[in-house]
């Protein structure tokens, strides 16, 4: 029981960090990265409650999180370099703060 | 109780990423947020136990509707029209969020088996769908054939929905900068 507070203290002050940068953060890409951050630490809340609450079961949901986060990254960071997600992307696009 | 933890820990930190994201005035930033929100809600479904909902939710509203959103940014300015707080829609909100926290009072138990969602037609179904339909799998069974108009309409609706948007916005993403701002409507959005 106090163990498992202790681990959600701590991923509840990560969370809080994480959302501060992504509130504050000067550059798109603090965003970016900061919103990356909560959905690691989405992934590490499910284990870590799986865990304490015997269900071996939530790592795969996880890793499957994990997946998805990963995909919805790098969805993010290719609509910021190309300005779209279909195959015509423009060649001389820089990356500009939007 | 350990629940209850996690529970509160997990709501407290959507309505703090909700007053954030209305508070910010930099529309970039709201997106990214609102991508946040959704992954916390996702792990609160997990936690619920409704991993459906929660990868509907993980892949909808964090993946596609963050970048649907990041489409309709390079169209719009970045940053928020300031506005005054207009006292009708705040009263109208307040008031429906009273009516609706009444209402979650008179709502049965988590888990409940005496629930009336347990009782109504879910027996039927548990006992008689693969008899009736013959498909071993409940959910399909009812979804496929008991709810097939449904499920057709919903499909219809989704699908025209994404023509539409794809419509609007496929064809216009981000123009670019130095060729002159030539765009080129009604392109296939890929």
């Amino acid at each position: 029981m106090s163990c498992l507070a202790a681990a959600l203290l701590a991923l509840g002050v990560g969370f809080i960090l994480a959302i501060t940068r992504a509130t504050l953060g000067p550059t798109p890409f603090d965003r970016v990265l900061a919103v990356n951050t909560v959905g690691t630490l989405a992934v590490l809340a499910i284990s870590v409650y799986g865990f304490f609450d015997g269900r071996p079961a939530f790592l795969d949901i996880a890793l499957l999180y994990a997946l998805i986060n990963f995909i919805g990254t790098i969805a993010i960071l290719k609509y910021f370099r190309f300005g779209t997600l279909g195959d015509h992307a423009l060649p001389n696009s820089d990356e500009d703060g939007a | 109780m350990s629940g209850f933890l996690v529970n509160a820990s997990l709501i407290a930190l959507l309505a703090l990423i909700a007053i954030l994201a209305l508070r910010l005035h930099r529309l970039f930033a709201v997106v990214m947020l609102s991508g946040a929100f959704s992954l916390v809600a996702a792990a609160q479904f997990v936690v619920l136990d409704a991993v459906d909902v929660a990868f509907t939710e993980a892949a909808v509203g964090a993946g596609i509707s963050t970048v649907l959103a990041l489409a309709t940014l390079s169209l719009v300015p970045a940053e928020e029209k300031p506005h005054s707080i207009s006292l009708v829609p705040a009263f109208l909100a307040t008031l429906t969020g009273l009516l609706l926290a009444v209402a979650v009072t008179d709502l049965p138990n988590f888990g409940d088996p005496k629930a009336p969602i347990h009782n109504h037609v879910a027996p039927e179904y548990i006992i008689g769908s693969e008899q009736a339909i013959g498909v071993p799998n409940i959910v399909t069974s009812v979804l496929a054939s008991y709810r097939s108009f449904d499920t057709f309409g919903e499909t219809l609706v989704v699908f025209t929905a994404a023509i539409a948007v794809l419509l609007i916005i496929g064809g216009y993403t981000r123009a670019p900068r130095r060729a002159k701002g030539k765009r080129k409507g009604s392109q296939d959005a890929g």
